[in-house]
């Protein structure tokens, strides 16, 4: 019999079959995706937020364990678990070495990046580069890799697992590590989970799923079912806001629209919602995806002058350009009136300050509701540029509740032979909110934590039947 | 900002390959990951626009290394379709035939193919062959190694050095068009100098990492860079046999042939190995490329360059191997034959790729060394 059957495809799932397969389990991997879409959400990540006490290659400085962690209780306003979240912590301190064997590279940070040199280590081509690592080495380590093998069932036994099913096929493994990700592609569990709004709207209808297309949740439904323990809040998720023309699916990093802190955001009544100079876009970006849900429509506009140009990564889509700001409200379908009466109001409001969009500098509004409190400077100088935005949904962060040895639980009892790694038991850290490269620490870890748990049970219950 | 709008106008303007080429680069310069792996992103990141210059250059900077595709989340069959190193292939074919000179033969590398080098190289060989067979001395009399008493030494010197010339004058008008379209600027000594160790280091093959580049799969080989430095250090050594083969004649006057462990000789033995190894370990990375960065339409101009650098090789190192034998004069014949065919395509055909890729690697070498204009917010 097979010992550790690993179930999805993505860091998590390949962190654990490779560390059950270098403790000596024999190992299979069933990716439901056919193998040009391998890798779940990985695909689309780039770093790994890393916990360092000193200066360690491509991370400068120190980033010690503490102060991870008050970032991450500041992220998730509390909303996490203190253990579960240290573990992961401490996990990134080591993991870089292991996953080097692997294949993996790093590199400095990526142009844009800057701000994350410190904490973030880069994998060299991002997250599919680290896929394609892992997946060879894998392989080559004996590991068994089965794609487009969509499993839609388990077979337990009290709180035990005994078998996966895909349709009529069976196969049983002594140990089993569920890793198989979110449910963020399943569009009618999104619109079940959002409801109905107080405009009587069904606002999970409007979002873009920023991440993969595989990820229907179909083992997390089952697993729920089946009376596993549950955390987290079907709504909460790895949202951002990002081009409305993205595409439904799979949009990832490139479709993020950067340029909202250099101008004003407008709702579809022509009306600004938030302080789109709060702080720096990289600290604000994850929260705009919730925003964006929250107006009529769940779209919103950033608008900009050309003084901006240059100044922001630039976007996978042109912009709607015009000469003036009511051509600019025509052609983006705005209410002329009150789209120029936000902007005229917003203009008046600037103090003329010094400018400066690497800091955080001192020009703000005065007596505007909402201020923006950076980077506000009169929206002025043609050509302006507008980008309509939706919100993306990445990852979804309802999971399975788990302990440090990422073991399922029953009924506050954990299973003795089934784990969980990745966005299946993130939302036990991430209550809410999101910090750069914290998916792929918890992945990483968890994913080791359930390779070696998997292997340990598996291995085991042989040596015991062997004895 | 009428510079941006020039920009714009003349990116929408693009057709074909360079318009292809221009709608990827703007998805790569939203997305970035690849910055580690060779020139092309970070010189990419420096622009915000794609106007025909810059794609042209971007397009030959790229080594064809097949790392951005194989790391690429937008890659077939995402709806994006990102295929970099297949776009920037069929610019640089576009590269070769623009700026040929004369321009009415740059069509000449649609041409250029495996069946034609072919072809040629035997027509040219069956034509020196009857030459020779006329006045009586293609098969028979061993000649002792005498190859100037099947063709006189001046007229082999004077048709190969004229063919030869202007192969070098037609891709040196072709490159120095490149180089003014690119606006490059002043070359300083460090910038040369890094240009000249990334053309003789192929740094860019090694994936940024060390490792080397793709071929048939997402794994990194340093087949290809060996195979490469085989081919081109090999090619540099025959050629350097025979330029102190032109010393010893004619400063010397020593008359061929050389003893075997002459430094013409040994030089162009040593080479002509490289040259056999190289080409055919070229050839078998081409045929099992990974289809997904294979530019199927430059197929038969690559092949058809390795196989003449391939037979020119092996036909040097048969003359030698029968230089005292009767059948001297037809493998003097056959060789004369291939160098001459290797020779006449050297402007129109793959040859080419390594003088632009040249001239982008030192714009790259002057360019980084200039801080960007453009000032992102985060960097």
């Amino acid at each position: 019999m097979l010992d550790v059957l690993v179930i999805g495809g993505g860091n998590a799932a390949l962190c654990a079959a490779l560390t059950a397969r270098e403790a000596g389990a024999s190992v299979m991997l069933l990716e439901r995706a056919p193998k040009p879409w391998r890798g779940g959400n990985s695909p689309h990540t780039r770093n790994i937020r890393c916990m360092h006490d000193g200066p360690q290659d491509v991370l400068v400085d120190s980033y010690p364990e503490e102060e991870y962690w008050q970032d991450l209780l500041k992220v998730t306003g509390g909303r996490t678990d203190e253990t579960l979240a240290r573990v992961a912590i401490r996990a990134s301190s080591t993991c870089r070495d292991w996953m080097r064997r692997h294949g993996v590279h790093f590199q400095a940070p990526l142009s844009g990046t800057l701000h994350l040199a410190r904490t973030n280590a880069f994998f060299m081509g991002g997250g599919k580069a680290l896929v394609n690592a892992y997946c060879r080495s894998a392989e080559a380590l004996g590991v068994r890799i089965r794609y487009g093998a969509h499993v839609d069932a388990l077979e337990l036994a009290d709180g035990r697992f005994v078998a996966a099913r895909i349709g009529a096929e069976r196969i049983e493994a002594r140990a089993c590590v569920l890793a198989a990700g979110g449910f963020e592609s399943n569009r009618e569990w999104l619109d079940e989970a959002w409801g109905t709004n107080e405009r009587g709207e069904r606002p999970a209808q409007n979002f873009l799923i920023r991440g993969t297309r595989f990820n229907t949740g179909v083992l997390l439904r089952f697993m729920l079912d089946a009376g596993a323990d549950r955390v987290g809040d079907p709504t909460q998720a790895h949202m951002v806001a990002i081009d409305a023309r993205a595409p439904l699916y799979d949009g990832g990093i490139c479709t993020r629209i950067d340029c909202v802190s250099l101008g004003v955001v407008v709702n579809r009544e022509g009306e600004r919602f938030y302080d789109e100079g709060e702080d720096f876009w990289p600290k604000r970006y994850a929260i705009w995806g919730r925003l964006v849900a929250a107006q009529p429509g769940q779209i919103a506009w950033s608008i900009i002058d050309s003084k901006a140009i240059g100044r922001f990564m630039p976007p996978v889509f042109d912009g709607t350009r015009a000469d003036s700001l009511p051509e600019l409200a025509r052609s983006l379908g705005l209410p002329e009136d009150a789209f120029l009466r936000t902007l005229a109001r917003y203009n008046a409001a600037c103090r003329a300050g010094s400018f400066d969009h690497t800091a955080l500098d001192d020009c703000a509004t005065v007596g505007l509701v909402p201020a923006k409190t950076h980077w506000a400077r009169p929206i002025d100088t043609p050509p302006y540029f507008g980008y309509a935005v939706r919100p993306g949904v990445t990852f979804t962060y309802l999971g399975l509740k788990v302990n440090e040895r990422a073991a399922v639980h029953f009924g506050g009892a954990p299973s003795s032979n089934l784990f969980t790694a990745g966005e299946m038991m993130a939302g036990n850290i991430l209550g809410q909110g999101y910090t750069a490269g914290v998916g792929m620490t918890i992945g990483t870890a968890f994913g080791r934590i359930a390779g070696s748990g998997a292997a340990a049970a598996a291995l085991g219950k042989t040596q015991r039947a062997a004895a | 900002m009428q510079r941006l709008e020039a920009l714009i106008a003349e990116a929408s303007s693009l057709a074909g390959a360079e318009a292809e080429a221009a709608r990827q680069l703007q998805i790569c310069n939203a997305c970035r990951y690849c910055e580690g792996f060779c020139a092309v992103f970070p010189a990419m990141t420096r622009r915000l626009e794609f106007g025909r210059a810059d794609i042209h250059y971007l397009a030959n900077l790229c080594h064809n290394c097949g790392a951005c595709l194989h790391a690429c989340q937008y890659a077939p069959p995402h709806e994006f379709a990102v295929s970099l190193p297949r776009a920037m292939a069929r610019v640089r074919g576009k590269t070769y035939v623009d700026y040929a000179w004369p321009e009415s033969l740059g069509g000449l590398y649609h041409r250029n193919g495996l069946t034609i080098a072919l072809l040629l190289a035997a027509c040219l060989a069956a034509f020196l062959a009857l030459a020779a067979s006329r006045t009586g001395q293609l098969v028979g009399r061993p000649l002792a190694g005498n190859f100037y008493a099947v063709f006189p030494h001046g007229l082999l010197a004077w048709t190969f050095g004229l063919v030869f010339a202007f192969a070098c004058l037609a891709l040196a008008i072709g490159v120095t068009r490149f180089w003014r379209d690119l606006a490059a600027g002043r070359a300083s000594a460090p910038a040369l100098g890094e240009a000249t160790a990334s053309v003789l280091d192929l740094r860019f093959l090694g994936g940024g990492h060390g490792l080397g580049c793709n071929d048939e799969d997402d794994a990194f080989t340093l087949r290809r860079r060996r195979f490469h430095h085989l081919t081109f250090y090999g090619f540099m050594l025959c050629f350097a046999a025979t330029c102190v083969a032109t010393l010893y004649h004619y400063v010397l006057d020593e008359r061929a042939p050389y003893p075997m462990l002459s430094l013409p000789v040994l030089l162009g033995t040593i080479g002509g190995i490289g040259l056999l190894a190289g080409p055919a370990g070229l050839l078998w990375l081409n045929v099992r490329r990974d289809a997904a960065h294979r530019e199927d339409s430059q197929n038969a101009m690559d092949r058809g360059f390795i196989a003449l650098l391939f037979l020119a090789s092996a036909t040097g190192l048969a003359l030698l191997a029968w230089r005292d034998s009767g059948a001297m004069a037809l493998w003097l014949a056959i060789h004369l034959g291939v160098v001459m065919a290797l020779f006449l395509t050297l402007p129109y055909g793959k040859f080419a790729h390594g003088v632009f890729r040249s001239a982008a690697l030192l714009k790259w070498a002057i360019e980084k060394r200039v801080p960007a204009k453009l000032k992102l917010s985060e960097d």
